[in-house]
């Protein structure tokens, strides 16, 4: 799960981190106040999910509270476009209006989990505002890293290290040693999967603050964490992704024409992968779960079928100890439901059923209403779906 | 022969007073598997379905003398039931559970360092060695004893590979799901270095995924020590990066984990990497020929 800036520096501010003053703003009118309350000078920050909001035009300093207000105007409802935010752009709903800082040199920390490793990394940077990947290809030696025990959390020598690695001393090099111990404390203490603080900055006075900050967390650790879960912003999701998961269907959106209903995470992006081999495009990547019950099917179907994109749909299932032909069932009942209700299914459905039961399974797609085409293997399946686009 | 599981185990299933645990537990003893009893702390000394039930692994392991141990627990506990049945020294904890969190695992890794057991998963289907013994949720009758090992990240997908196997009348010596997750007990060169050590075992597939970079390591480790056929295949070559596809660990991040990446290392390794899931069985055949 991803959160705002104005979150996550809420949460470092809980750790101890120097984060500068600010609040977020959903009315223009409020930012001129907290401008004045700045000394008048402050940062006007788009609060949305994506990266890359500066470039967008999403961050910008404003010199008086008069212009603060005219700065959050422009912001507020903008379409921002970023690098990761598609064409279309995300609304702004928010600002972050921020007191503005001299800013002497900009530094880069993360902690990230190091999956080979498997336990947290710790990294840091005097590339700061550059991206860490760009970073790592580039000039791999430039970044310094400390493995984090996972019972001990961060040691003070590894904190030592960091600070006179970044070429810190005295004052300067306390201060980043609290701020790496308090990225560190957030990132286990929230169950993070990934904290980062880019750029991390020192003033011309020789203070640390965390100018920037990003925080994404384990889905599967928010039942242990509600107050982290209470922060997530479905604006911020499509929809579609977000119905998806209130049905426990994992379901994303993708840019092509087949619908994919599949069992399990592995059978689902190996469907998506024989689609484009045969010449498609995926409309989605959708894992109904093991089981694929009649509920989880028919509400499957409803969501791949509001995607206007899509013009065939793909059904791909492996029944192991969930019996094909119950699956069969699920899928013919799915549609006739979906029939009764007004809004049927009218594009070409390829179905692919393999496993326990497999001969039942066809036997009941049969004689159903509906004239499904079925498949008896990925490859023909994927080569009917594509063909089925064409007529 | 087979690896891991086999005539001589002796299975625990933990959780087994659950719907999916006792599901489970009497699937495995129907393939023939001896499964001992279960565990459900506050429910020993009672029976279901004919299987014994104890408060507490070290409890079980002392009564029965299990060798292995099948895990259905809830997420949230999960961690601990793994842990529990290292210290009580059962030799193989296979995990089934999906949703445990990372850092439960990055712990339960810290705890497992210096002790004998040997985990597999979590968010696996488990492991079969066909004709012997199932440990695990995949459907047994799709499987045939023979002379492949198949190792997966994925459980449907496992699933395909075997039956398109079975088709091709290629048996197999063990099929192993080392899971979805990002932090996992057993790793792809854990289960080759067994397979390379396996009389019985002449060819192997391999299915990979995207994220992390367990497929180059597992590449590396073929290069130089593996001489017999291996087909491969990474499912998610159309994912988008940044996007979790299903699995918590099928994620291209931080320019890592892609799929082109992982078939390149496969291929250079001597691999035969298949771009297409309906073509892993026929390729193999056809390597075998």
């Amino acid at each position: 799960m991803k959160i705002h800036e104005f979150q996550a520096k809420g949460i470092l501010r809980r750790f101890g981190a120097a984060v500068p003053q600010g609040k977020v703003i959903d009315d223009p009118a409020q930012a001129g106040p907290i401008c004045e309350d700045f000394g008048g000078r402050c940062v006007v920050k788009a609060q949305i999910h994506a990266g890359g909001r500066g470039k967008g035009g999403g961050v910008k300093v404003a010199s008086s509270p008069s212009e603060a207000e005219r700065l959050a105007g422009e912001i507020l409802g903008m379409q921002l476009v970023t690098h990761q935010t598609g064409p279309e752009g995300q609304k702004v709903r928010q600002v972050l209006i921020e007191e503005a800082l001299e800013i002497d040199r900009e530094l880069y920390l993360g902690v990230t989990l190091d999956r080979a490793a498997e336990r947290p990394l710790l990294m840091a940077s005097r590339a700061g505002g550059m991206d860490i990947e760009e970073v790592a290809q580039s000039d791999p030696d430039a970044i310094l890293r400390e493995l984090i025990d996972p019972l001990l959390g961060v040691l003070p020598f590894q904190c030592r290290r960091i600070a006179s690695g970044l070429g810190f001393e005295g004052g300067t090099a306390r201060q980043i040693q609290s701020i790496v111990s308090s990225v560190v404390a957030a990132y286990l203490e929230t169950d993070a999967s990934l904290v980062e603080i880019n750029p991390l900055m020192v003033d011309s006075k020789g203070d640390v603050h965390a100018l920037d900050a990003k925080m994404n967390f384990d889905d599967n650790a928010l039942f242990r964490r509600r107050d982290i879960a209470e922060l997530r912003d479905v604006h911020e999701e499509n929809p579609l992704e977000v119905e998806a998961s209130e049905h426990g269907i994992s379901y994303i959106k993708l840019d092509g024409s087949i619908g994919c209903m599949v069992n399990g995470a592995g059978l689902a992006m190996a469907t998506m992968d024989i689609i484009k081999l045969y010449g498609a495009e995926p409309a989605n990547f959708l894992d109904v779960g093991g089981s694929a019950s009649q509920e989880a099917v028919a509400s499957a179907f409803r969501i791949i079928l509001s995607d206007p994109a899509v013009k065939a749909v793909l059904i791909n299932i492996f029944g192991g100890i969930a019996r094909t032909d119950r699956i069969a069932r699920g899928v013919v009942a799915a549609i006739d439901e979906l029939a009764a209700e007004g809004t049927p299914v009218e594009v070409p459905v390829v179905v692919r059923l393999e496993g326990t039961n497999v001969e039942e399974g066809r036997e009941v797609l049969e004689r159903a209403d509906f004239d499904f085409l079925v498949a008896d293997g990925m490859a023909t399946a994927a080569e009917r779906a594509v063909e089925a686009l064409g007529g | 022969m087979s690896i891991l599981v086999g005539e001589s185990t002796r299975l625990i299933v933990q959780g087994i007073t659950g719907r999916e645990g006792l599901f489970h537990a009497m699937g495995c003893r129907e393939y023939g598997t001896e499964v001992v009893g279960g565990v459900t702390p506050g429910k020993g000394g009672s029976t279901v379905e004919g299987f014994p039930v104890w408060d507490s692994v070290e409890r079980a392991r002392r009564v029965s003398g299990c060798n292995a141990t099948l895990i259905f627990v809830p997420p949230p506990f999960a961690a601990d039931a793994i842990m529990e049945a290292a210290d009580a020294g059962v030799e193989l904890i296979v995990c089934i559970t999906e949703g445990i969190p990372v850092q439960d695992m990055v712990r339960v890794k810290a705890f497992l360092r210096g002790r004998d057991s040997r985990l597999l998963g979590p968010n696996c289907p488990g492991l079969i060695s066909p004709g012997q013994a199932k440990v695990g949720i995949m459907p047994g009758h799709i499987h045939a004893p023979g002379n492949v090992g198949v190792i997966s990240r994925s459980g449907t997908l496992t699933y395909e590979a075997v039956w398109q196997l079975t088709k091709e009348g290629l048996g197999q010596t063990t099929c192993v799901g080392i899971g979805g997750d990002p932090v996992n007990g057993t790793s792809f060169i854990d289960v080759l270095a067994l397979f390379a050590g396996d009389d019985a075992t002449e060819a192997v597939v391999l299915i990979g995924e995207i994220g992390g970079t367990a497929e180059e390591e597992a590449a590396a480790w073929i290069g130089e020590h593996l001489d017999i056929p291996v087909v491969g295949f990474i499912a998610g070559a159309t994912a988008p990066p940044g996007r979790r596809m299903g699995h918590a660990g099928a994620i291209v991040a931080g320019g890592k984990g892609a799929a082109a990446e992982k078939k390149a290392a496969l291929s250079a390794a001597g691999v035969l990497v298949v771009d297409s899931p309906a073509e892993m069985g026929a390729r193999l055949s056809e390597a075998l020929r």
